[in-house]
Order: C-alpha cells, then sequence, then structure tokens
C-alpha cells in the first residue's frame, strides 16, 4: 500500500512539474509580446521601443527562458505568482479568496452530486425496467441535453424575480447556495447516477451475490455487500467531480455572479491579464493531479486487487 | 426413501416467453448422489438454482419441488431463506467471483454462521478452522485473513465444502465444482466431495460436463439436453448400456478428451 | 454490416437522424430558407411577439428571431461538427499510428496523450483563449486542440485489440504492406468505435461551444449563435424571459437530437445492447462530458 502512495506521488509531481512548464511556456508562445500586452493593459496608448524595454526590465521579462522559468516557479511554491499587469497587486491576494470561494461551491456541488447519483443510482438498480427507473432516466436525459446556463437563468428568473425566494446573484449566505449547487448536481449528477446505476447493476449478478443467497444470507446482507462493491464507484466519482466541477464552474459563477475563480478568469482573459491567467490554469492544474491522485490511492485502499496491482 | 421430489419443473424466460428448461422431473434418494450431465446451456445451473428459488427474477418457473416431505414453491422468501446454506448447500463453479472481492474470505463465513446457528465471530472462526483442516487447507487462520483474489480456485472451493462441512446439511448443490479447475485441484476437490459424502452423510446434485468425473462421484445420472432430461439411470447403466444417442455422443467424446484425468483417477 | 437496417427500426432513433439531416440543411442554406437578415436592426419591433412575417418575433433590437436561430446553426452546428472531423482526424491518424506500430512512437503519442488529458478540458479552453485572445478562431483551435488527444487514446485502443486478431497477425506476416493492412482490414472495425464516440461527444460540444459564446469569449456580436442570443437576451432577462426560451429549446432540441442518435448508433453497431437496455438508456462508455 505505501509503496502504491509512493509511486502515485512521484508521478503527481512529474505530472505537476511538466504542467507547470507547459503553462509558462504557454504564455511566453502568445503572439503578443508580454511588455506590450503590460502596457495595454495599463491603458498607455504609445509604446514606444524605450517604453517596452522599461516595462522588460520592471517586470523582468528580458532574461533567458529557463531562468525565468525557474524563478517563477520557485516563486509559485511561495503562492507569489507576480503582479496583476491590470491592477499592479499581487496575483494571490485576488486569486487566493477567489479559490477558497470556487472550492465551497464545488465542495458543496460535490457532495449534493454524490448524495443525488447514489440514491438514484440504487433506486433505479433495484426498480431496473420499472417505471421509476424509466422516469428517472428519462429525466436526467432532458436535463444533461440542456444548457446549464440556460437553467440557471430560467431558474434566477422563476425562483428569485417571480418568487423571490432567493437571491439573484453573489455569495451573501447558505441561500445563495441553493441554486449554483442544484444546477451543477442537476448537471453532474444526471451522468454519474447512470455509472453508481449500471456498476450496482452489474455486481448484482456477481457470483458472490449468488453465493451469499445459496449460504442462506439474508437480503440486507447481501445487499450491503452490492452496496459495498458499488459505492467505490461513488467515491471515485466525489474525488474525480470536485476537481472537473472546479474547472468548470465557469460558467454558473458567471450566471450568479459568483465571485470565484471563474468570474476572475473571464475577467483575466477579457482584459489579457497574463499572470492571473498563467496561475489559475496551474492552480487548477494542480488541483486536478492532486484529487486524481488521491481518488486513484481511495480506489486503491477500496479495492485490495488494484493495491498489489499497481 | 427420496429426500428430494421434482415434479415437472418448468422454467422460461418472462420477457420473451422462451422455455428454459422443460417439464423435468426427477428424485434423489436420500445420501445418494445424483449427477446432471449436459453441455453448457442444457438447463442444469438452472435448474440447479431453482430448487432453492435462486434464478433472477426474469425468469420464471412452475412444478413441484418436494425436499423433505415440503414442497419449497409454496414457502415464503424467509423460510426458504432458511434452508439455503443450512439444509440446501451450494458449491459454486468458480470460487474466485464467488467471494465478495472487497472483503476477506472469512466474512462470509462468519456471515453465513452467524445467519444460521447464531455464533458468534470466535465459535464460527473455530469451527470453520477445524472443518479447513479437515480439508487438507494448511494454515486456515491466515486463510481466513486473505482476500479472494489471493487465493486459488481450488482453496476457495475446497473453502466452500469447508463451510459445508460445518453446516452439515442434507443436500449439497455443486454446480459444476470442478470446471474451473486444472486437473491436480480437480483430483483433490473430487477427493474432498468423496470425503464429504462418507463424513456427513447428505444427498448430493452434482453438476458436470466431466464424464470422467461423473464416474467417480455419482450413483445416478441425468442426461440433459436443450432444457430436457434425455436419458436418466444409475451410473453403471449410463456408462455400459447409454440408450439415447446424444448420451453416446458424450462418451464418445468424454473417452478422448478426459484420458489423462482418468488416468489420475483410476491411478489412485 | 447492416446498421442502416437496424437503425432504420429504432423510431427515436431515424426522428433525431431526420432532424439533424434537416436542420443541418437548413443550416446550410440559411440565405435561401431565412426569412429576413439576421442582421438588420429595426427599433420598431423591439419585442414583438409572433406575427405571419415574423414567426418567432422579434428580440431586444427588432431582428428576426427566426432568422437569427436559422443563421445561428452555422457556428452553433456546423462548427462543431467540423471542429469534430478535424479532431477526429489528427486523433485517428495518431491513434492508428500509436496502436498499430507500437513501441517507441506510441510511448511518445501516449504521453502526450497523458499530458494533454491530465487537464480539465474547460480550463485548457480558458488557458488558450487567455492566450490567443477572444474569438471564434481560436475557441475552435482550442476545441482541437484539447479534443484529439481523447480521441487518439480511444482509437489506439481499439486499434490495438484489432490488430491482435489473428487475421491482421496473419496478413502482416504474409508481408501485405501496412497501409493496405490498415485501410482494407483495421479502418472499418474500427469504424464502428469511431462513429460511437464522434456522435456521443457532439452534444456536450455544442453545449460548450454555446457556453463560451454565452461567456463572452466565442463569437461577437451582433453575429448570431444560440449561445450569444442566450447572452443577449440575458441582459432583459428580468422583463423579458421569454427571449431566452427559443436559442435555449434550439439547443435542448439539438443536443437531444444528436444523444439519442448516438445511443441508437451504439445500438445499430452492436444489436446485443438492444436486449438489455431500450434506446435511450444504453450506457454511455464513450460519453465525453468535458
Amino acid at each position: 500500500m505505501s509503496i502504491y502512495i509512493v509511486k502515485r506521488m512521484v508521478l503527481a509531481f512529474l505530472l505537476l512539474i511538466i504542467i507547470s512548464l507547459i503553462t509558462f511556456a504557454f504564455i511566453n508562445l502568445s503572439p503578443l509580446n508580454p511588455a506590450v500586452v503590460v502596457l495595454q493593459a495599463q491603458g498607455i496608448p504609445d509604446t514606444t521601443e524605450e517604453l517596452i524595454r522599461q516595462t522588460e526590465q520592471q517586470f523582468g521579462l528580458d532574461r533567458p527562458f529557463f531562468v525565468r522559468y525557474l524563478d517563477w516557479g520557485m516563486a509559485c511554491l511561495q503562492l507569489d505568482f507576480g503582479h496583476s499587469y491590470v491592477t499592479n497587486q499581487p496575483v494571490w491576494s485576488t486569486l487566493g479568496p477567489a479559490f477558497v470561494n470556487t472550492f465551497k461551491l464545488t465542495l458543496v456541488s460535490s457532495i449534493a452530486i454524490m448524495i443525488v447519483s447514489v440514491v438514484l443510482g440504487v433506486i433505479c438498480a433495484l426498480q431496473v425496467g420499472k417505471k421509476v427507473d424509466k422516469t428517472v432516466r428519462g429525466i436526467a436525459f432532458i436535463l444533461t441535453a440542456m444548457p446549464s446556463y440556460w437553467l440557471a437563468a430560467l431558474m434566477i428568473w422563476y425562483f428569485s424575480v417571480k418568487l423571490d425566494w432567493l437571491p439573484t446573484s453573489g455569495m451573501d449566505s447558505y441561500r445563495s447556495y441553493i441554486l449554483p449547487v442544484l444546477i451543477i448536481t442537476i448537471s453532474y449528477a444526471g451522468i454519474y447516477f447512470r455509472n453508481v446505476r449500471s456498476s450496482m447493476l452489474s455486481n448484482m449478478n456477481k457470483d458472490y451475490v449468488l453465493y451469499g443467497r445459496a449460504s442462506g444470507l439474508k437480503e440486507s446482507v447481501v445487499m450491503m455487500h452490492i452496496l459495498r462493491n458499488s459505492l467505490q464507484v461513488a467515491i471515485s466519482i466525489f474525488c474525480m467531480a470536485i476537481p472537473i466541477i472546479l474547472g468548470s464552474t465557469v460558467v454558473i459563477e458567471n450566471v450568479f455572479a459568483w465571485p470565484g475563480l471563474g468570474s476572475l478568469s473571464i475577467r483575466a482573459i477579457l482584459s489579457r491579464d497574463f499572470p492571473v491567467i498563467q496561475a489559475y490554469v496551474l492552480i487548477l492544474a494542480i488541483s486536478f493531479v492532486i484529487f486524481n491522485a488521491i481518488s486513484d490511492m481511495i480506489n486503491a485502499a477500496m479495492n485490495p486487487r488494484l493495491r498489489n496491482g499497481l | 426413501m427420496n429426500i428430494l421430489e421434482v415434479e415437472q419443473l418448468s422454467i422460461w424466460d418472462q420477457h420473451s416467453g422462451k422455455a428454459l428448461v422443460h417439464d423435468s422431473s426427477f428424485q434423489l434418494r436420500k445420501g445418494s448422489c445424483l449427477a446432471i450431465v449436459g453441455e453448457s446451456g442444457s438447463g442444469k445451473s438452472l435448474t440447479c438454482r431453482a430448487l432453492t428459488r435462486l434464478n433472477p427474477k426474469s425468469l420464471a418457473q412452475s412444478g413441484k419441488i418436494v425436499f423433505k416431505g415440503i414442497d419449497l414453491t409454496t414457502l415464503s422468501e424467509a423460510e426458504i431463506r432458511q434452508k439455503r446454506g443450512k439444509e440446501i448447500a451450494m458449491i459454486m463453479q468458480n470460487g474466485m467471483s464467488a467471494f465478495d472481492p472487497s472483503c476477506v474470505v472469512g466474512v462470509h463465513f462468519r456471515e453465513t454462521l452467524g445467519q444460521h446457528l447464531g455464533w458468534k465471530r470466535r465459535v464460527a472462526d473455530d469451527h470453520m478452522i477445524k472443518a479447513m483442516e479437515r480439508v487438507m487447507l494448511q494454515k486456515p487462520v491466515e486463510l481466513l485473513r486473505k482476500y479472494p483474489h489471493e487465493l486459488s480456485g481450488g482453496m476457495l472451493q475446497r473453502m466452500m465444502i469447508a463451510l459445508a462441512i460445518v453446516l452439515e446439511p442434507d443436500l449439497i448443490i455443486a454446480d459444476e465444482p470442478t470446471t474451473a479447475l486444472d486437473t491436480i485441484s480437480q483430483y483433490e476437490v473430487i477427493q474432498q466431495f468423496l470425503l464429504l459424502r462418507q463424513t456427513i452423510g447428505s444427498s448430493m446434485i452434482f453438476v458436470s460436463h466431466d464424464l470422467g468425473v461423473v464416474r467417480q462421484i455419482a450413483d445416478e445420472v441425468l442426461i440433459m439436453r436443450s432444457g430436457e432430461i434425455v436419458e436418466r439411470g444409475t451410473t453403471h447403466h449410463i456408462f455400459t448400456n447409454a440408450q439415447h444417442e446424444y448420451t453416446r455422443y458424450l462418451m464418445a467424446t468424454r473417452a478422448t478428451l478426459s484420458d489423462h484425468f482418468r488416468q489420475l483417477m483410476e491411478g489412485s | 454490416m447492416n446498421i442502416w437496417s437496424n437503425l432504420r427500426h429504432d423510431r427515436i432513433g431515424m426522428l433525431s437522424l431526420v432532424t439533424v439531416i434537416a436542420v443541418i440543411v437548413i443550416g446550410i442554406c440559411a440565405p435561401i430558407i431565412a426569412p429576413h437578415d439576421p442582421l438588420t436592426v429595426n427599433m420598431s419591433l423591439r419585442y414583438n411577439g409572433s406575427t405571419w412575417s415574423y414567426w418567432l418575433g422579434n428580440d431586444q433590437l427588432g431582428r428576426c428571431i427566426l432568422s437569427r436561430l436559422i443563421y445561428g446553426i452555422r457556428p452553433s452546428i456546423l462548427l462543431v461538427l467540423w471542429i469534430l472531423l478535424i479532431s477526429i482526424g489528427i486523433g485517428t491518424a495518431l491513434g492508428f499510428i500509436a496502436g498499430y506500430f507500437k513501441s517507441k512512437v506510441d510511448a511518445w503519442i501516449m504521453r502526450i496523450c497523458d499530458i494533454m488529458l491530465s487537464f480539465p478540458g474547460y480550463v485548457m479552453t480558458l488557458a488558450i483563449v487567455g492566450i490567443l485572445g477572444v474569438g471564434l478562431e481560436n475557441i475552435v483551435i482550442a476545441f482541437i486542440l484539447t479534443k484529439w488527444a481523447w480521441f487518439a487514446r480511444v482509437i489506439r485502443t481499439s486499434v490495438m485489440q484489432y490488430t491482435e486478431l489473428d487475421y491482421i497477425r496473419f496478413a502482416k506476416a504474409s508481408g501485405i504492406s501496412n497501409w493496405h493492412i490498415i485501410r482494407r482490414h483495421v479502418v472499418p472495425v474500427t469504424f464502428a468505435d469511431l462513429t460511437v464516440i464522434a456522435s456521443s461527444s457532439i452534444g456536450s460540444m455544442i453545449l460548450q461551444i454555446s457556453g463560451f459564446s454565452f461567456l463572452g469569449l466565442g463569437i461577437q456580436a451582433p453575429h448570431a449563435e444560440w449561445g450569444m442570443m442566450l447572452n443577449e437576451a440575458r441582459e432583459v432577462m428580468f422583463t423579458r424571459p421569454e427571449m431566452m426560451l427559443a436559442p435555449g429549446i434550439a439547443i435542448i432540441i439539438m443536443v437531444s437530437a444528436f444523444n439519442f442518435l448516438a445511443d441508437a448508433l451504439q445500438v445499430a453497431l452492436d444489436p446485443r445492447l438492444h436486449q438489455s437496455a431500450s434506446t435511450y438508456t444504453s450506457s454511455k462508455k464513450w460519453q465525453v462530458r468535458i
């Protein structure tokens, strides 16, 4: 087990180095000279050679690529992602709180998604082919075909404007969570509950279930074994959902004016604020790698066969 | 005296209405061993599972199954559950998949023994360990703490037999218990089956398509094909004086296939 | 393979196929079919309901909503099909090379795929748009760059599986040229897998592209695109919520049609699935969500 964890960590670490290098190179691949971007972002109309060179020196843009990468990498480890081209503030001072806000939304949504997927998946598997199963799957099919932002807008109009039950936007109280979490849950649970359902169904047909029944075990005991094996899927869904939602709350955050990474990144992209974009991509990539590694490890812990295999 | 009488057992698929087992009737004398022989898909396994109503809900069955004077088809779900394992035990074909892969194998034994005999963990383990020693399993204490994938098919098969020894059922249904094993393990498992019959004196239904094994263990033989019983008789009768063309065909193919195995069996 | 005859008996599948083809044709012939110019502003017709000359009414600038929907097919649907085609092209080529020749080439291509896939798709797209700037072309580039790796991996697996088959090995051993084997033997069998993954990823791609337009990162006003129309409608959401309906429903219909079609194709290509699952239920093992 411990060897597996070490292996997985080394792999994750290597991946992080590669990702950081790519992230850094990406920005330098941009067709625009960053110095020009800085000047434009600060609203300086005339970009003379002199001014560009000054800016390059000020932001350290004139040094060789790898020197800058190493500097940047070391700084990133201390959460120093440089200064925003637009506001001149340290990137982390805006990115940090935004990350926390997005993470809160993601965590609540992931829990909701896991609960909904497991409950629906188990119910549908137990009622397979019956009315409940067909109805749930039909509704899920339609819901996953809906653009989430469209559904969000309709819900804001109905629940917040027409009925005035919930806030339209922002992040003021627990009530602000209800609609965004609902929308995110709808768009992902519709997919994940199928995984739980099919995993339940395949487990129900396994030999160990037959042997359990043939040995006279109570249906509830047999069901616990089925759940135990099927819920591995649920756990890995939960771990996988966190990084995916973290990266795709952009649209939902935008609709609900959630003060998180999504809103921040859109603003940064529209104003071409490279250090912010860079930090955003890096942070999400890191969380993606970390959560994937965690979900692999949890899976291994729950599945004794994987433990020896990898 | 017959311990089991099956009358006009039919099994069919509820969706398509396709008949899978058609009007099977057979009897099992107390203490004897009946072999059901046939190719895969002939309905042998379905018949076995139908005895304790273990087939999936999509399959329907009709007919009478009288076990120790009680028609099992009239029992409630809770009543038949008490018979499963305790009075009618099952030995599965593939030991590797017969145990929950995420639990150590001991869990299954404890749950089963706790269910039927109300034993606590310590008592259940003690009995299992003794039974495992009797089926020649080395280091039984450690084995109980292993996951199914860490053990071999033959070992798991013998552990299922050990469980049957502890439970002392009146009837053991063994569904192709030797098919998934290599020749050596097959030999060992068959020895354990013979021992099992001697020690607890239970009746047995032994499903197989391997006639070499059947000849060793069975008193009577049923030959099934496409859901119907095509021939029946004592083992001696079937092996020397088969009437049905299909039975003779099985005999002919068996002679070429299981030479090696027969050598092993007869050499002992 | 008798995909067609299998598909023909699937009513929902056929309906979806007809819808998809009809919409594609309408999109291609937009200038002929659309009743009005999608960009003509007529402030006197603002928020008009449905009339004989404007079936779906007019938007906040008095433009014909139906015409905008019809022109919107081009960036919303046809463009997605193009992106899919190109990324499948790249993915297939690399997947074939990796799966067929194996060894070092395979290892390298797969490492690159691993890295590409280790980024969440949304983040990757945002990063690329962030570097290259806002605009539909950049979204297209970002999509192609993020999707090919996925296809390459699936194709590789499927090619590997088939090249292990005896008749392909035999062909290799008897000295038939690689190209010939790929073209005559491997392509036809991997085609099935390809169809299924391609058709089932269209739905989510339509949703994503419209999502980026909705955020204002894709196509720029005044051009008509369904996500863009929703973006414009959002500004008047509190007073005129009905503006959200037409483009939203258009997206739902198209995504559902493609999803139904994907399931129907999967069943048509592998009829065994049909017994265990009715049309919209088959397990979407290839579903590409992000």
